[in-house]
């Protein structure tokens, strides 16, 4: 990663994250810490550095540790950097029941790497994830914030095609 | 076809925006509200019976009674969007077809509970359903549902959306609450309780989405009529998501008092068994709450009938019931191995685990290793023993529920299947070869 990078919101996000600064009463700044971090993330490509992290923190006027601490607890926050396109295949009972190994296998098999992994081009990266509350459209899958439901390995390949021609469906998504 | 209190609307074309939803009767139920008061609207609720649909099952207007009143100090109304128990997907399906129905709900439910600020706080991974929340919320602004003096009845409401960001526990109220204030997801210590000490040191009462719904349908009909409908202290209507091997997976509102049967078998609900295979087990509420085998699901102990009600489902204790819980129906073929399934719980658990208390920190970490140890054909017999004293030792030593929720699942897989762990240690199946894939033990 360049130690150069500016970590600034744009103006069109700054203006998000003081509308949601606004929700809460003024000394309780801090509770927009989540949903600031999920900007952050969308805005400084898709995870969170030490950088990236102490920029929000001075927005909220908390130490950066308060939110190292918050970000290092909730799953969806990535501590290192992931591929343009995050691709989180639901692995917890219901879609295991309706064949979400098979789904893992396939995708793999695909980009030629495990679940955890990204692949060598920075595309991809594959993630296994817990219950998404898709369970009755299960398999399924998350990709930014699109649902993927009632998988089969052709709806998978299908899907990723497209995934390949505009992978700016990466992070686009959260708030 | 029994009645449908929530989801009666839920095919009018485009009922998610705020034209046709107001035409369609929407906001009723807050124009009621408004000529009432607050204690009444509570006693209404009482006289309901609604039990928090979340899966605890709790009275909601003994919850809202509980709140404190103390002069000079905000209090505020809390919606768990949270939803994250394995199996249960109908509070997205609420949000994501009648956004203004749980607006609707929470005006109402704010305005009894004299709360002017409220906030819906919803898992990070519903973030398209966040947006759907979002614009809704600003069309019922627009409309004057919201704001100050809302429709010159000079009370004031502001209601804002929240988002988390991918933990489970954070359904958990007090943890909600420390995860709306900007922490970490660590559920508190009670007492205090919310109703005293919750947002912010402020009295604060925390609804499930789809309890504070059907607080519309209730201020409409009354809590007398409300309760009509059901079977004894389980009144009104549910929503089950359903799902597994199914005909027809979804979420469906059922009357309480459906039998099991009917709602695994006939085409008004799930279908039957797809492929016309047999029924081997259900997980009815979600996956904290104990399995049971096809012969205890559809039929009690005392060879009674099993009703979807929170009774019913209970009946036998752990010995040889279950519980309503949330709603969420897994239904699981012949074919399914509930040691593969067990283990795919026991990863939630572990994962999903704040690790604030060591006997559910390290237990659900046990119980996740002892499980990879047996599907991948190393087991031996004293590992199911090692399994049952594991989470006979979370159990009821933890801050949070979320200890029973990991604990309960294991003791009812071997209390009812104890022969098939046992087969599959005795000889290991291609399935473990063929299927299971070790790198995810080391990863583990």
């Amino acid at each position: 990663m360049s130690t150069t990078k500016m970590y600034k919101f744009s103006d069109a996000t700054m203006a998000r994250a003081q509308e949601i600064i606004s929700r809460y009463p003024a000394d309780k700044k801090k509770s927009a810490l989540i949903p600031l971090l999920h900007l952050a993330q969308v805005e400084f490509d898709g995870w969170l550095s030490a950088d990236a992290m102490t920029y929000v923190a001075k927005l909220l006027d908390i130490q950066p540790i308060e939110a190292f601490e918050v970000a290092s607890f909730y799953s969806m926050f990535n501590l290192k950097p992931v591929g343009r396109c995050v691709i989180e295949v639901c692995r917890t009972s219901s879609c295991w029941l309706m064949g979400a190994e098979d789904v893992v296998r396939h995708i793999e098999t695909k980009l030629g790497i495990r679940a955890g992994q990204t692949t060598a081009d920075g595309q991809f990266t594959l993630k296994t994830v817990e219950c998404l509350g898709a369970c009755g459209y299960a398999p399924m899958m998350q990709v930014g914030d699109a649902f993927h439901e009632f998988l089969t390995l052709e709806k998978v390949d299908t899907l990723m095609e497209g995934f390949k021609e505009e992978y700016a469906v990466a992070h686009s998504g959260y708030l | 076809m029994g009645k449908k209190l929530l989801l009666d609307k839920v095919s009018v074309a485009g009922i998610q925006g705020y034209e046709v939803y107001r035409r369609e009767g929407g906001y009723a139920a807050v124009e009621k509200a408004f000529t009432m008061d607050a204690a009444t609207i509570v006693d209404e609720v009482k006289k309901s019976g609604l039990r928090g649909r979340g899966g605890a099952g709790f009275p909601t207007g003994l919850k809202w009674s509980f709140l404190a009143k103390p002069e000079g100090v905000p209090r505020y109304l809390v919606c768990n969007a949270d939803e994250s128990e394995p199996g249960t997907f109908k509070d997205r399906y609420l949000m994501e077809k009648l956004p203004h129905l749980l607006i609707e709900g929470m005006i109402a439910s704010s305005f009894a509970l004299g709360a002017n600020t409220s906030y819906i706080y919803i898992r990070g991974e519903y973030a398209y359903v966040y947006k759907i929340m979002e614009r809704a919320i600003k069309e019922a602004y627009q409309a004057g549902w919201l704001g100050k003096n809302i429709k010159g009845t000079g009370y004031d409401l502001d209601l804002h959306m929240q988002i988390g960001a991918g933990a489970y526990i954070c359904g958990e109220e007090t943890a909600l609450l420390e995860s709306l204030e900007g922490k970490r997801g660590n559920p508190r210590i009670k007492p205090p309780f919310p109703a005293v000490a919750g947002l912010w040191g402020c009295p604060t009462v925390v609804n499930n989405v789809e309890t504070i719904t059907a607080i519309v349908p209730i201020l409409k009909m009354g809590g007398e009529e409300y309760a009509k409908i059901g079977i004894g202290r389980s009144t009104g209507t549910k929503l089950i998501s359903a799902s597994g091997h199914i005909n027809k997976p979804g979420v469906y509102e059922i009357e309480l008092g459906v039998s099991v049967e009917d709602f695994i078998y006939s085409d008004e609900y799930c279908g039957g068994i797809k492929g016309g295979r047999k029924l081997k087990a259900v997980v009815a509420g979600g996956s904290s709450v104990p399995i049971l085998p096809a012969d205890l699901i559809l039929t009690t102990a005392k060879g009674e009938k099993r009703l979807m009600t929170y009774e019913s489902l209970g009946d036998g204790g752990f010995v040889t019931g279950t519980m309503l819980g949330s709603g969420g129906f897994i239904v699981m073929d012949e074919s399914t191995s509930i040691v593969k399934n067990l283990f795919t719980f026991a990863r939630f658990y572990h994962h999903e685990s704040c690790g604030q208390c060591s006997p559910c920190r390290e237990g659900t970490g046990w119980i996740e290793k002892i499980l990879n140890k047996i599907l991948r054909g190393q087991g031996t017999s004293q590992d199911i023993d090692l399994l049952w004293d594991i989470q006979s030792k979370i159990e009821g030593k933890t801050i949070c529920p979320l200890g029973e929720a990991a604990a309960w699942p294991v003791a009812a897989a071997i209390r009812h299947f104890r022969p098939e762990f046992e087969a599959y240690i005795k000889n290991p199946t291609v399935d473990v070869k063929h299927y299971y894939r070790l790198r995810e033990l080391e990863m583990a």
